[in-house]
């Protein structure tokens, strides 16, 4: 019973990385970069939607939607003003610019809220008990979450129009656009999703986690793309498998290792993982070509 | 043609294959039989057999994606061949890595350029005598007597190597800035630098025009002579592989549809079908 | 011989700056010029110095992008703060005892180094990138867990990994010193850091790493970098020589994070996260990669403004970030580039891979 629980909270804790691991790895696939600052955007999405919530006296839904909105204009505007200019930079150059937005949205938020952590409350309460486990709503909501998002971005990336230009974008930009596909808006659009999908995650992981800080994001967001990672970067059923087992793994971890210790053994998973299989769980190898 | 390359007498050896009548009575460098490749149920390559004479320049030609690149990466072990042997003066290369395959005495240069394109065409040259003049990191930091020493012999042996091509003059400048050209005599020049005793070329006249063409094969011909090596090489241009090349191989679809002399290929119907397409009947 | 000697003037011209530079700095704060505050500070420039210009040498000259390079400077750090710490009686000669200290700091994190190079440099880009972060994060942790004590019977080690234990548990005897504990890190070491000793220090990375890179080690290194397949085939061992670079950029990072540590009297391992791997890594790329130079310009004006500027603490990080963004777009965006090049007339560094 007892691992029930903590197996439960692993794949709620795992559901919040893996909506978070969705977004990054839609937009690892298509922009090829370590977005450092899509952790910031879920700890954006926290602030907004507790504004809305203890100021603007917003019910839950409302302020998520609201999150969800800004999210998606702020990762916009990011990409479109700092990543796209470097489109044709080297990877490092883009990697120490999402730095620098990982930076200012931090530091912006500790300017705008200042760094005592609020208090978050819930966007539902309450228990649901079965055979004498009990599971809060938010954690079923969470996982019910992660599933929906899961099963619609398949389904967006594998029948839609746009769902396909994304596809041929991560493949090859230059016959993207030889094709007619129009990649910067393609990119932008990947960002948008990618952002909302953080807006979402922050919610319910400040929902479940109570605690909310300009640094809250970091963490979460280099766990969802380790999860990416694990699972094979760039496949959206993997983002949701390594999110999964990584939010079970860090929760036994925890409960039956070391707390103290529990990041360590989720990064030793992800290296061992990657020596047996370099590209992830999911991901295909492609060795270079002589 | 602006000049004429004598050619030996080819004689045959076992394995269907000639070598010059000068390498009999010398093991021959490299000996490859029954070699071959899959890719996922693919045979890029199958029962390839060839055999070159120690100072044989030699070539292999084929339609685009016959294998003929994939044949360079089996014998460098790029790729471990799937079935086959490789000796390599007489020596069976089986289970080598590409590093001891380039000690044991074969280079190569690449199809698409790979120099090391920050650096200086000296320092490229030195890198491909990295096996040749050794010495230990330490004395390399605390540049001890064996640096120094070790240090003038490579710069004096680069730009040696680097005067066969008349390329001293460009020691200083950036690899990667070099004309097309000069980049790929530059990788010439530093797979020569390993000291091979088998020289793998892949399209070194890819690029080049006619004039720059007939230099090259004249340096070819220059190298073989100098070094007493042997040279296999990949080569679209037909004037150039007719001209220098002693023993041609024809490879189509993984698999070698003809070996011989400049003239027998030239008259093989299997070679032209393969290049031009099956004559209509009637 | 003429590429010898024009190498050799140009290290000899970068050990006389950081001489003269050492010289004037001396010069100032025995005038009083400097205040006690910015002379605090010339410790520390000097160790992200060297983390800068060694980081460089795994991410400018080895070509591989590492985001643990603080978990180096970490084992670096208490490695060295463990090894002083025990030989307080033994060596009392101070200089001696830091020189000692930041040998085993450097030897330290060298075997780190190894332990991690070996599984890691296998892996490619962005890979490799996500599981050096991954490692320094371990290193972190497990440093976390350290409770180290030091008394007449020699060390005392234990590591902590439940939580559970404290410092009581060293068994220490009369007279015996509780050196690392646990979350709390380091407290009570005998600050011994000094900046000379950092002024050498930098010149002996500088001495390593320009006569490394101009050396036929140094060339299969960068060799590696350009084109691993082109390396491999004259015969380079990729392994051999990934390694190399990746361990002494180890070795020198622990002789920095020794150096560091035993400059505050207190220090925790958390000081050593991601963030300051990310911090080094910015001095590395705005300084240019490969560019040694760079680096150290990079690393003091970056150290040293952010810290100058604590006056207006809320606001410096947000302008940190907001020049951070600014400079990347316009030293890498073709259009701002082509601006840029139209305004100022374009100079080039000395990269030592020329």
């Amino acid at each position: 019973m007892e691992f029930l629980s903590y197996l439960i909270s692993g794949i709620s804790l795992g559901s919040v990385y893996a909506i978070i691991a969705l977004g990054y790895t839609m937009v690892y696939g298509i922009a090829k970069m370590l977005n450092f600052a899509h952790g910031d955007v879920i700890m954006i999405g926290g602030y907004i939607s507790f504004c809305a919530m203890s100021y603007l006296n917003l019910p839950g839904p409302l302020a998520l939607l609201l999150a969800m909105v800004v999210c998606t204009a702020l990762g916009v505007i990011i990409e479109g003003l700092a990543y796209r200019p470097l489109r044709e930079a080297t990877s490092l150059a883009v990697l120490i610019t999402a730095i620098g937005v990982s930076y200012f949205l931090q530091n912006s938020a500790l300017l705008i809220w200042g760094a005592t952590p609020k208090v978050y409350s819930p966007i539902i309460e309450g228990t649901q008990t079965v055979g004498g486990l009990s599971v809060s709503n938010i954690s079923l909501l969470t996982m019910a979450a992660c599933i929906v998002i899961m099963v619609v971005l398949t389904l967006f990336t594998s029948k839609t129009k746009m769902g396909k230009a994304m596809r041929a974008c991560s493949e090859d930009k230059g016959a993207a656009q030889l094709m007619g596909i129009n990649v910067n808006r393609t990119i932008s659009i990947t960002f948008a999703i990618g952002s909302a999908l953080a807006a979402v995650a922050g919610v319910l992981m400040c929902s479940a986690y109570p605690t909310l800080m300009p640094t809250t994001g970091s963490m979460p967001g280099i766990k969802a793309f380790t999860a990416a990672v694990f699972g094979g970067i760039g496949s959206i059923p993997g983002a949701f498998l390594g999110g999964i087992l990584l939010g079970i793994i860090e929760a036994l971890a925890k409960a039956y290792i070391s707390t103290q210790l529990s990041n360590s053994i989720v990064f030793a998973v992800l290296i061992i993982v990657l020596l047996v299989r370099p590209a992830g769980l999911l991901g295909k190898y492609v060795p270079e070509k002589v | 043609m602006s000049k004429k390359f004598e050619k030996p007498n080819m004689v045959p050896v076992p394995s269907h294959s000639i070598i010059p009548d000068r390498d009999i009575g010398k093991s021959p460098i490299l000996e490859c039989s029954h070699l071959g490749i899959d890719f996922g149920g693919l045979r890029a390559v199958d029962d390839f057999n060839l055999t070159i004479g120690r100072t044989e320049i030699a070539g292999l030609i084929g339609p685009n994606g016959a294998g003929k690149t994939t044949v360079f990466n089996l014998l460098t072990k790029v790729y471990q061949p799937t079935r086959g042997t490789i000796l390599l003066d007489g020596i069976d290369t089986a289970g080598k890595s590409t590093i001891q395959i380039n000690r044991m005495g074969i280079a190569r240069t690449f199809q698409n350029i790979r120099l090391f394109s920050n650096l200086t065409v000296e320092d490229n040259v030195k890198i491909g005598l990295h096996n040749q003049e050794t010495y230990s990191m330490l004395s390399g930091i605390f540049r001890l007597p064996k640096y120094w020493k070790k240090e003038r012999v490579a710069h004096e042996r680069a730009l040696e190597l680097l005067s066969i091509f008349d390329m001293q003059h460009m020691a200083d400048m950036k690899a990667g800035s070099l004309p097309y050209g000069a980049q790929r005599r530059l990788e010439i020049v530093r797979a020569l630098a390993t000291n091979p005793s088998l020289l793998l070329l892949d399209e070194p006249a890819a690029g080049m025009n006619p004039s720059e063409t007939a230099e090259l094969m004249e340096n070819i011909v220059k190298i073989r002579d100098m070094f007493q090596i042997a040279v296999l090489l990949i080569e679209h241009d037909m004037s150039l592989v007719m001209s220098i090349c002693e023993g041609i191989c024809v490879l189509n679809f993984g698999q070698v549809i003809a070996k011989g002399t400049a003239e027998e290929i030239q008259a093989n119907p299997a070679v032209i079908e393969a290049y031009l397409g099956k004559k209509k009947e009637g | 011989m003429k590429n010898m000697k024009s190498s050799t003037k140009i290290n000899f011209a970068t050990y006389l700056g950081v001489v003269a530079a050492y010289i004037v700095i001396t010069l100032l704060i025995s005038n009083g010029v400097l205040g006690r505050k910015a002379a605090a500070l010339l410790v520390p420039a000097c160790c992200y110095v060297v983390m800068a210009v060694s980081l460089n040498l795994t991410v400018g000259i080895l070509g591989e992008l590492s985001l643990g390079h603080a978990g180096f400077m970490s084992v670096g750090a208490f490695a060295g703060i463990i090894a002083a710490m025990s030989l307080v009686e033994a060596v009392p000669f101070e200089p001696l005892r830091l020189g000692i200290a930041m040998v085993v700091g450097a030897v330290c994190a060298g075997i780190a180094g190894i332990i991690v190079g070996v599984p890691v440099l296998r892996l490619r880009g962005d890979y490799l990138a996500i599981v050096t972060l991954a490692f320094g994060e371990i290193i972190k942790d497990l440093i976390n867990c350290l409770i180290v004590g030091h008394d007449s019977k020699g060390l005392h080690i234990i590591f902590n990994f439940k939580g559970l234990k404290t410092v009581d548990d060293l068994g220490l005897l009369d007279g015996g010193t509780v050196i690392i504990k646990g979350a709390q890190g380091a407290t009570g070491t005998v600050t011994i850091a000094s900046f000379t000793a950092g002024v050498i220090l930098i010149l002996i990375t500088l001495f390593i790493v320009l006569n490394l890179v101009h050396s036929r080690s140094g060339r299969a290194i960068m060799a590696i970098r350009d084109n691993r397949i082109a390396a491999e085939s004259v015969g380079i061992n990729i392994t051999k020589y990934k390694l190399m670079g990746f361990v002494t950029s180890a070795a020198l990072a622990g002789a920095a994070g020794a150096l560091y540590g035993l400059n505050y009297s207190s220090l925790q391992a958390t000081k050593f996260n991601f963030n300051t791997s990310i911090l080094v890594l910015v001095f590395v790329v705005l300084g240019g990669l490969g560019n040694i130079w760079g680096s150290i310009i990079a690393a003091v004006v970056l150290y040293v403004l952010p810290e100058a500027l604590r006056s207006v603490a809320d606001l410096r990080m947000l302008v940190y970030a907001i020049v951070l963004i600014l400079v990347m777009l316009a030293t890498n965006s073709p259009k701002l580039k082509g601006l840029l090049a139209k305004v100022i007339p374009h100079k080039k560094g000395d990269e030592v891979n020329e």
